[in-house]
């Protein structure tokens, strides 16, 4: 599929902004902390996300501390333990799978790859990390309120979330409320400048269908967003109006201690359904950006072009449009209506094919190429087949009556940190490893980059197969400890500890990962304009790392897809998207 | 030099037919939207969005209109006016409706005379616009205030369900909070216009971006949004 249309090029009006229409930076300021350069912004979001990610990685830890050996550590009692697993949830979530993906790889590369000099509103995508950077302050500050974070756990549902008797009561749960919809706030002013540079600022030749898959992974993860956090921001509105000012939306007449609550009428499972219409396409908000990612990295590293690119895009489409109309796959054991678990069971088996054709199409690019184990690659096959392992068990979960007794246990949170949890953040290092050179000009060490893989890889599974089991045999969620129940059998005890043993090595070789990153900053090998020897725009840049405006004087112009690999009679084993066909002679 | 499946310029360009011409159409060069500027397709794609959240608070009012076990007051008794000893059921909101409606009349002249350059006329009207809007939201606040002297509160109400003033004062507030948003803009806008900025192409304080008469038309769209939520406030919650 080499489809050239040069002669096609000419035939619209530029649309792009000339490099004097940027706003230059005149101080060290507006260069380096307000600064409207997309990729500066990129890697503000991206260091906020980490840093705040290393918080939920210290409070995995901490739980899993408890879970393995059970009053350990005499400072988690049950309270603190709600408090850790909500905050792990929501910031790994949110914070940081959702800002990274989409405000950090997609700032970085949706202009470059798109032979843009910057997203199409600079000054709205800067205030778009400050609004985030607030958000994540905010939710900093419910460790520092009285009474601590919430413990309401991450899908907060009420009643218990408002409740007296939940942890976070006083305070907890009024910021995090208020963190989301700052969150959202942000996301949104970085979100319409994400998809509206997509669609309308494009360079010259760049068609939607020679976008890298990446920038479609981003653009229909960032379309989802858009769409799907409105839900989340209605749903605390409501349940910041429930808390604060008395308002019944989501609870019902109650007694809570023996005292007759002043709530009454409404509805606990409204906020289910308005949580859910969000939290399920974020699955795919964090989902799909990692297809693309993947898709790429398997494609530059395999030295093949990706087997059905267009496939590839519909497969993309469809997971999005189909993500909006499965929620209430969570809500089985809601109360929810029967004849509603058959709807959504079926939309959900549904989501399957696109999906199996995605990693056909995977494993199909991989056949027969010429695959370099680099780092990137590493993690690009880890994600596979953690995302392969997790999507199988999402079709037990997704069947009504097997959900059913697997719900609310181990099982399921082994489901999804393996499908939403492990696998993107796999893409996440495998695109930082893959991606690290071009923002900064040097290569990551490989030796550090495979230690951190295999223990990272090996870990996870480590940790995570045990826990299915684990699941099946009774186990449930959210239980600060077991006690003496005599339906859990002795031997998830030892797997618990075993797992927390692992989880402590694991979270302890991101370290690892965190000193390479500081490492090569200097001590990095130079990494040249493109060391990969890959075919998007972003490797093609005057300047490694690229310059404000990315392009110096003249735009490139693209010529074909972006998945000329090991094409039949070239000199060398790609052409990059810019690089002109030869015309015709006579 | 590389060798590679070649072009030939005078070879004509076959357009695909039927779902693959519109493929082909909206994934083609630079742009999806041809003629649209990055501003306005922003302005429309935020709408979606913001449509998304208004139907999430209308969806989230009927739900507990539907689970709440007491009574649901009458809209047009509650809504109701005396004047000059009659009783009138609606007549405030009726006139509200008529006035945020009059709004995007003035909007969409002004947008028109925008395009023309006529600066005065654009600045004028769309202050009238604004007028009519800090009116709306005028009149709302002379309705909350009225329904709060009766004891309307968003936890609990004389007449029945507190889901009617839970949802009532949120719906309301949140809508009135877009309006003043807009007022807000309009008002920006309009002295943008009466300065002369869009005809000198005039640099904005905080994107350094030129100034040009398209802006009237995006804020227009955003006014244009905003009474056409209304609409459906008013049926929804107001004549059901």
């Amino acid at each position: 599929m080499t489809d050239d249309t040069s002669n096609v090029i000419q035939s619209l009006s530029v649309a792009e902004v000339a490099d004097v229409e940027l706003y230059h930076p005149k101080s060290w300021i507006t260069k380096y902390v307000f600064s409207q350069d997309a990729k500066i912004i990129a890697i503000q979001y991206s260091i906020t996300a980490l840093s705040i990610g290393l918080v939920a990685l210290v409070m995995s830890w901490l739980m899993r501390l408890q879970l393995g050996f059970p009053g350990l550590l005499s400072f988690i009692d049950a309270d603190s333990y709600y408090q850790f697993m909500t905050m792990h949830g929501m910031i790994m979530v949110i914070y940081l799978l959702t800002a990274l993906f989409l405000g950090g790889f997609g700032n970085y590369l949706i202009p470059l790859m798109l032979g843009a000099r910057d997203m199409v509103f600079p000054y709205v995508n800067m205030l778009s990390y400050w609004v985030y950077l607030l958000a994540v302050l905010v939710l900093v500050a419910s460790f520092f309120v009285p009474g601590g974070p919430t413990g309401a756990g991450w899908t907060l549902y009420p009643p218990q979330a408002i409740l007296a008797t939940t942890p976070g009561k006083q305070w907890g749960i009024i910021v995090m409320l208020v963190s989301l919809m700052l969150f959202i706030v942000g996301f949104t002013m970085g979100g319409l400048n994400y998809v509206v540079t997509v669609l309308q600022g494009r360079t010259r030749g760049m068609t939607l269908l020679r976008m890298p898959l990446t920038v479609w992974g981003i653009f229909t993860a960032t379309v989802l967003a858009l769409l799907a956090f409105p839900a989340l921001f209605v749903g605390s509105v409501m349940m910041l109006l429930d808390r604060v000012i008395g308002t019944s939306f989501f609870m019902p007449a109650i007694v809570s201690m023996g005292e007759q609550l002043p709530y009454g009428g409404g509805s606990p499972i409204l906020f289910q359904h308005l949580f859910w219409f969000f939290g399920h396409p974020e699955v795919y908000i964090v989902a799909l950006p990692a297809f693309g990612i993947i898709s790429d990295l398997i494609s530059t590293h395999a030295r093949k072009n990706i087997f059905g690119y267009r496939m590839m895009v519909w497969a993309l489409v469809a997971i999005g449009a189909l993500s909006f109309l499965v929620w209430a796959h969570h809500m089985y054991v809601s109360g929810m209506h029967p004849a509603f678990g058959y709807f959504f069971a079926t939309t959900t088996l549904i989501i399957a094919i696109p999906t199996a054709i995605k990693v056909y199409n995977w494993v199909l690019t991989l056949w027969r190429g010429d695959i370099h184990l680099t780092v990137p690659m590493l993690y690009a096959l880890a994600f596979i087949v953690t995302f392969v392992n997790g999507g199988l068990t999402g079709l037990f979960l997704g069947n009504v009556v097997v959900d059913v007794p697997l719900s609310d246990t181990m099982f399921v949170v082994a489901h999804f940190h393996m499908v939403m949890g492990i696998a993107p953040i796999f893409a996440i290092f495998g695109g930082i490893y893959h991606w690290y050179p071009k923002v900064t000009g040097r290569l990551l060490s490989d030796t550090l980059g495979k230690l951190h893989f295999w223990v990272t890889f090996l870990g996870a599974y480590a940790i995570f197969f045990p826990l299915h089991y684990v699941g099946l045999m009774g186990v449930p969620r959210r239980y600060y400890e077991m006690g003496e129940m005599a339906f859990v059998p002795p031997s998830t005890a030892t797997l618990n500890a075993f797992i927390t043993v692992v989880a402590l090595i694991v979270g302890a070789a991101q370290l690892v990962f965190v000193f390479n990153l500081v490492r090569s900053l200097r001590r990095g090998r130079p990494a040249g304009g493109n060391p990969w020897g890959a075919t998007t725009l972003e490797w093609q840049t005057p300047q490694t790392p690229p310059g404000h405006g990315n392009w110096g004087k003249t735009l490139p112009v693209a010529y074909r897809w972006a998945y000329d690999y090991s094409v039949p009679g070239a000199a060398q084993d790609f052409l990059p998207q810019n690089q002109p066909p030869v015309p015709r002679t006579a | 030099m590389v060798d590679l499946p070649r072009t030939d310029p005078g070879a004509g360009i076959s357009r695909p037919a039927g779902w693959e011409g519109i493929v082909a159409d909206w994934s083609s060069d630079q742009r999806a939207f041809k003629n649209v500027s990055w501003g306005k397709a922003m302005m429309w794609i935020f709408l979606l969005s913001d449509t998304f959240i208004f139907s999430c608070f209308l969806l989230s009012y009927m739900t507990v209109r539907m689970s709440t076990v007491e009574p649901w007051p009458n809209p047009s008794e509650v809504f109701a006016l005396n004047i000059g000893g009659r009783h009138i059921p609606l007549i405030l909101i009726a006139i509200m409706t008529f006035i945020l409606i009059s709004s995007s009349g003035t909007m969409a002249m002004a947008v028109n005379f925008g395009y023309r350059r006529d600066r005065l006329r654009t600045a004028i009207l769309m202050l009238a616009t604004a007028l009519l809007g800090a009116t709306f939201v005028g009149m709302q606040a002379f309705e909350w205030s009225k329904l709060i002297a009766e004891g309307v509160r968003p936890w609990g109400n004389p007449w029945g369900a507190a889901q009617f003033g839970s949802s009532f004062f949120m719906i309301t507030g949140f809508h009135g909070t877009h309006v003043s948003i807009g007022v807000i803009f309009l008002i920006i806008m309009a002295r943008k216009a009466w300065r002369g900025d869009f005809d000198r192409e005039r640099r904005g304080f905080f994107t350094s971006r030129k100034g040009n008469y398209e802006v009237v038309e995006i804020t227009g769209l955003y006014w244009h949004f905003v009474d056409l939520v209304w609409v459906f406030i008013f049926a929804l919650f107001y004549l059901w």
